[in-house]
């Protein structure tokens, strides 16, 4: 019991297992701690909410690198070609 | 006859570069953010797969032959950088990053504690400006952390997944993103306001 209560008033703990929920998921016991810690703590409540939110911006901004068109050199390329070249010819 | 069309499922390392170069370094630029170590792995997966082109089955398409290869590397990389901050203590409060907590109770400390973002709504998110600062935040972290974040968001592999390809236990993967996730955080409350 105490070991409840003193989840009730930790954030570190309950800011873990939000991250824990988010990306994997809780045993029973965590699941019950971080909602009672969650119905009394106004500001780990923001942080899910902000958490959530990065979540969703790093998917996105994974998802859309295409927007700042990334290609290789084309001497780079020249060269790599070579290289290949070289190889084969060695066979 | 067949032009050599990319999902040949036999290999034509003679127009690798022209049919694939840009899609391994586009594929390696998003999960290393440096240019001139993603070129160089690039090309080190052409010459690597040129050596191991016997081992080439024809079950997968070229592209996806080569894009294992390079995946290998990038991992090999990972752990490289990481090197050295692989063991990650759960019980160890964090040395380097600030504690975001009061150490006997554990509540937020008052300086660190979320406040909203932005004028009460949280919809000034989707916005040019704070995907740039949450790039910078993110290039902040440690490379460990950043790899975690990277392949779990990216290519959603499982947390077993990246336990083993990173050498790390699932008790110090959840260690990691919880704390990547609050350096993330605070570094975008102290920057976005």
């Amino acid at each position: 019991m105490s070991n409840l209560k003193s989840m009730i008033y930790n954030c570190r703990q309950a800011t873990f297992l939000i991250e824990k929920r988010m990306l994997g998921s809780l045993t029973f016991r965590e699941r019950i701690e971080l909602r009672i810690h969650l119905t009394g703590c106004d500001v780990c409540t923001l942080y899910v909410k902000q958490s959530q939110k990065i979540n969703e911006m790093i998917k996105q901004l994974f998802k859309k690198p295409e927007n700042n068109k990334v290609t290789l050199e084309d001497e780079f390329k020249e060269a790599m070609q070579q290289k290949i070249q070289r190889e084969l010819n060695k066979n | 006859m067949t032009e050599s069309a990319p999902d040949t499922r036999q290999l034509d390392p003679h127009n690798w570069v022209k049919h694939y170069a840009d899609y391994l370094y586009l594929y390696t630029i998003t999960r290393i953010k440096d240019e001139e170590q993603a070129r160089d792995l690039v090309q080190e997966t052409f010459l690597s797969a040129l050596e191991g082109m016997e081992r080439f089955a024809g079950k997968s398409s070229e592209r996806t032959w080569l894009t294992a290869i390079l995946k290998n590397k990038i991992i090999d990389t990972y752990r490289k950088r990481s090197s050295g901050l692989k063991i990650v203590d759960v019980n160890e409060p964090e040395s380097t990053a600030p504690d975001f907590f009061e150490a006997d109770n554990g509540h937020w400390k008052k300086e660190y504690a979320p406040v909203s973002f932005s004028m009460g709504s949280e919809e000034g998110l989707y916005n040019k400006e704070f995907n740039q600062i949450l790039q910078k935040c993110m290039q902040k972290l440690p490379a460990l952390w950043m790899a975690v974040f990277t392949m779990k968001h990216l290519d959603d592999a499982t947390t077993n997944n990246i336990c083993d390809e990173l050498k790390i236990t699932a008790s110090n993967f959840w260690v990691i993103i919880h704390r990547a996730k609050l350096n993330l955080r605070a570094c975008l409350q102290k920057n976005w306001i």
